[in-house]
């Protein structure tokens, strides 16, 4: 069912995905050491319940999430914890505490795995509990706890599950091929999360440039009725799928639930309160693992590209394994790379080294060279011309004119205005524009100031509050000694005892 | 009934009392750096303007003219003004201090706006009438009001423009107020028969 | 000039003067000025240090003397440029730096206590304006840091100088709103 798109704006960037996507997935054998990120991209950490010297073996939990924000780690390799320590990493600020855990070679499975409880038959809370344990995570990019996410839906109310397998930003294609293989396991999970979310429908959502994986989830679709035909609590009528234009960022969360729904996603709100949730593909096939096999998050599919890998590639990776072992299965370097980055090339990070351990949030690796990158490094920054090209891309509807020129004033009240906090941080203003303005790190900056500065204003009032409390009570303890020094002074006084003598 | 719509037109727009006759030029640079301030003073000039235009068409028709005293109109008509202002600012100093601090030596400025003894003056040299009065005056504020909020909404945006160094505050304050008189002259003809 | 007519009109504006003279009196006597809507929107521009730097008990003096003319806006070291710069922009003033006359701006810092020296005598709880000091007399004192504004005003009462001041971190800073989700 093809869609029209509905999101303002937005551009149709050069895909960039055909290198990699032509041969199937490459499953990496186990590395000899893996390196766990305590904080495997949602920005919160994990904490860990192995000490160093403790023995694991796949499928064991290491560390255990403590807060709503972060997702428990499990160990994909059998083995020896060899240290607990602080390492580059690909996560925010490009250093993490991690866990390094050696292979012993054993291939030892956690007796625990083994366990494929009857999925089915699980009631949705049950179900969101599991999900926290397994330690599923949102595998599109950012991390976040899918067992949080869903937990807030069905406080809400959710009507429309949305599975995001648009898969917009140049260079990445893992759920492209993800599709194309394991089709059925994504059909799987999405009856699976369909029901956790309490959601009456589900939407699968696939980008028109991608016919092949249209097809392989259009087929799943109808071999899961056949199957469930007869069976009352499988049989799933409202699983569909929808085509959607291949217009960058249209995996955009809320960019996607406004053209498959048609809902926009209020400034300030989330789509849980809109009762949409939106959960990647390859999340997805990670329940169905689970449901499966028992098997917890261990390992995901990381796109290997960019002109500085001789083959690029798919393939899949155990989490943790060192990005130097993924560059050797895509045929090692070509040339001298640029950059590596963790992600596509218009929301990517870049890497400290290719040392760094593949985490839950890392869908790609492009390992970029002048030509794939070199445009924008070394720019010069010229001043605004006024083109208007940076609003006429904005797939928010913001203004990022008028937006740079806010943040460059530090006005706080103007940024606040004109929606700054709504930015998604896409990146095509910067991309489009022609004076090569660092629109996106400026927009980055200027909420990083409206977060501090609301944080200054917060810590202030409560120290007014407390002020105000305290001298209120000052003075109200003034007052009750007063009182009860003149009640003394007064009875004193009529019993006639009064030594300073007199009548007063 | 025509007649009214076709004074205000011409007091606000056609020949507006900032931008084509320049009167009021005063508050029109010093108070327009602010939005908070301009509007302040907008309102507080259009109702200076309507109470003095009023007040001193009362005056003029039952006091001065009856006792043959037209010759100290100007007197008389600025002595009216300064209490109109004077309460203006008693006013807006119990509802908005801030206010009050922003328009700091301007509020008390608005008797010597040649605009508002302007306006009294063209009021009695066209002899209008009261109800006349009132929307001349009226209209001349909203104009001034216009003219000013604008301009301070340009100047606004310019603090935070690339302007060059030589040009920064003033100076380019008033290249714009120049192209802004430039803009309202293609009122000029409107109404006219 | 006929006297009478001169008589009538020296009368005339004589009359109104006074007239509009006892109507102002009378209005500027019934109308009360309001001040406090100023003075609460700068109090809410200042850092809530409660340091006294100004030469005035705690922001809201300073604010009341900022809202009267007393006091200048640059006095609040605590506060910073960035202070300065705010109330500049609230009042249309020209923004500049903090008079060094009333204190060097410093990073943002919160007190410690050292367990080891504290002989919990209690002096320095009351010295506290925002009561970010818990403890009692005889039992252990320590400084919630997310509390703390550093205000240095408990360092004077400590008498065995077991109170510090340390760089604020991230952790110290972080504002725990008891209704976040």
């Amino acid at each position: 069912m093809a869609v029209r798109s509905t999101f303002p704006a937005g551009l149709a960037l050069d895909a960039h995905k055909q290198q990699a996507c032509g041969a199937p997935i490459i499953e990496l054998p186990q590395p000899p050491r893996v390196a766990l990120a305590l904080d495997q991209g949602s920005g919160y950490s994990a904490e860990p319940v192995v000490a160093v010297g403790a023995t694991v073996a796949i499928g064991t939990l290491v560390a255990r999430a403590n807060h709503p924000y972060a997702s428990a780690l499990h160990s994909p390799l059998a083995g020896t914890v060899a240290a607990i320590e602080t390492r580059d990493a690909a996560t925010e600020g490009g250093r993490s505490v991690c866990i390094v855990i050696e292979s012993d070679g054993s291939g030892r499975i956690d007796h625990r795995v083994r366990q494929a409880e009857g999925a089915a038959s699980l009631s949705p809370d049950e179900l969101i509990q599991w999900l926290r344990d397994a330690g599923i995570a949102g595998l599109g990019g950012a991390g976040f706890p899918t067992a949080t996410k869903l937990a807030a839906g069905r406080a809400r109310g959710t009507q429309t599950l949305v599975l995001n397998g648009a898969e917009c930003e140049p260079w990445i294609c893992s759920d492209d091929a993800l599709m194309r293989s394991a089709a059925d396991e994504v059909v799987l999970g999405a009856i699976l999360l369909r029901r956790a979310a309490g959601a009456e429908r589900c939407v699968i959502a696939i980008e028109d440039d991608k016919p092949a994986a249209i097809a392989a989830v259009t087929h799943a679709i109808e071999r899961q009725r056949n199957a469930a035909q007869g069976d009352h609590d499988q049989r799933d009528d409202e699983l569909t799928l929808a085509v959607v234009p291949a217009v960058y960022p249209q995996g955009a969360e809320r960019q996607l639930i406004t053209t498959v729904a048609g809902i926009e996603i209020r400034s300030g709100s989330l789509p849980a309160d809109a009762g949409v949730i939106c959960q990647n593909v390859a999340t997805a096939a990670a329940v169905a693992r689970w449901a499966t096999r028992g098997e917890p998050i261990l390992s995901r599919v990381v796109t290997v590209t960019g002109s500085g890998v001789e083959h690029p590639c798919n393939v899949r990776a155990p989490i943790g394994t060192p990005l130097s072992a993924l560059i050797a299965a895509a045929g090692g370097y070509r040339g001298t790379p640029l950059r590596l980055i963790a992600g596509g090339s218009m929301t990517g990070r870049a890497l400290p080294s290719d040392e760094v351990g593949v985490t839950k949030a890392m869908n790609c690796v492009l390992v970029a060279t002048r030509e794939d990158i070199g445009s924008r490094l070394g720019a010069v920054e010229m001043p605004c011309i006024r083109c208007g090209d940076c609003a006429n891309v904005c797939p928010v509807g913001l203004l990022p004119q008028q937006l740079h020129r806010a943040a460059v004033a530090d006005a706080h009240d103007s940024l606040r205005e004109l929606g700054v906090r709504d930015c998604i941080d896409c990146g095509l203003c910067d991309y489009v524009c022609p004076s090569q303005i660092p629109l996106a790190d400026r927009f980055r900056d200027a909420r990083r100031r409206l977060n501090e500065a609301d944080a200054m204003a917060a810590r202030a009032a409560d120290a007014r509050q407390r002020h105000e409390t305290r001298t209120h009570r000052l003075l109200e303890a003034a007052a009750a000694e007063q009182q009860a020094f003149e009640s003394v002074r007064n009875r004193v006084r009529q019993s006639g005892d009064d030594p300073a003598g007199g009548t007063g | 009934m025509t007649e009214l719509l076709l004074l205000a037109l011409g007091a606000s727009l056609v020949n507006n009392f900032v931008l084509s006759n320049f009167l009021g030029l005063c508050p029109f640079i010093g108070v327009s750096r602010r939005f908070e301030a301009a509007a302040g003073m907008a309102l507080a000039t259009l109702f200076v303007l309507t109470i003095a235009s009023g007040l001193s068409f009362a005056l003029w028709q039952w006091v001065l003219v009856p006792l043959h005293l037209e010759y100290l109109r100007t007197l008389v008509f600025i002595l009216l003004i300064a209490g109109v202002v004077q309460f203006t600012e008693i006013m807006v100093r119990a509802t908005s201090p801030l206010l009050h601090q922003l328009l700091g030596i301007f509020l008390p400025l608005i008797t010597t706006n040649c605009a508002v003894l302007g306006v009294a003056l063209l009021n009695v040299d066209r002899q209008h009438g009261l109800l006349e009065s009132l929307v001349f005056g009226a209209s001349a504020g909203a104009g001034f009001g216009l003219a000013l909020l604008l301009f301070t909404a340009l100047r606004e945006r310019l603090d935070t423009a690339d302007v060059p160094e030589a040009f920064r505050g003033a100076p380019v304050a008033l290249v714009t107020a120049g192209l802004m008189a430039l803009a309202f002259m293609g009122f000029a003809g409107l109404g006219a028969r | 000039m006929n006297p009478a007519a001169l008589i009538v009109a020296l009368l005339v504006a004589v009359a109104l003067a006074v007239a509009l003279g006892v109507a102002l009196g009378w209005a500027a006597s019934r109308i009360e000025p309001d001040s406090d809507s100023l003075v609460e929107r700068i109090d809410a521009l200042l850092p809530q240090t409660q340091c006294g730097q100004c030469l005035y008990p705690g922001c809201r003096p300073y604010a009341a003397a900022i809202a009267s003319g007393e006091a200048d806006i640059d006095r609040c070291p605590p506060g910073g440029d960035a202070t300065v710069r705010a109330l500049a922009a609230l009042l249309d003033r020209a923004p500049r730096p903090v008079d060094p006359a009333f204190g060097a701006p410093k990073p943002a810092q919160v007190a410690w206590i050292d367990e080891e020296k504290c002989i919990g005598c209690a002096r320095c709880l009351p010295a506290c304006p925002v009561d970010a000091i818990i403890g009692a007399s005889r039992h252990m004192h320590t400084v919630i840091a997310a509390q703390c504004t550093g205000c240095e005003l408990c360092l004077p009462p400590c008498p065995v100088d077991c109170i510090e001041l340390r760089p604020a971190t991230a952790t110290s800073l972080r504002y725990r709103q008891s209704r976040a989700a």
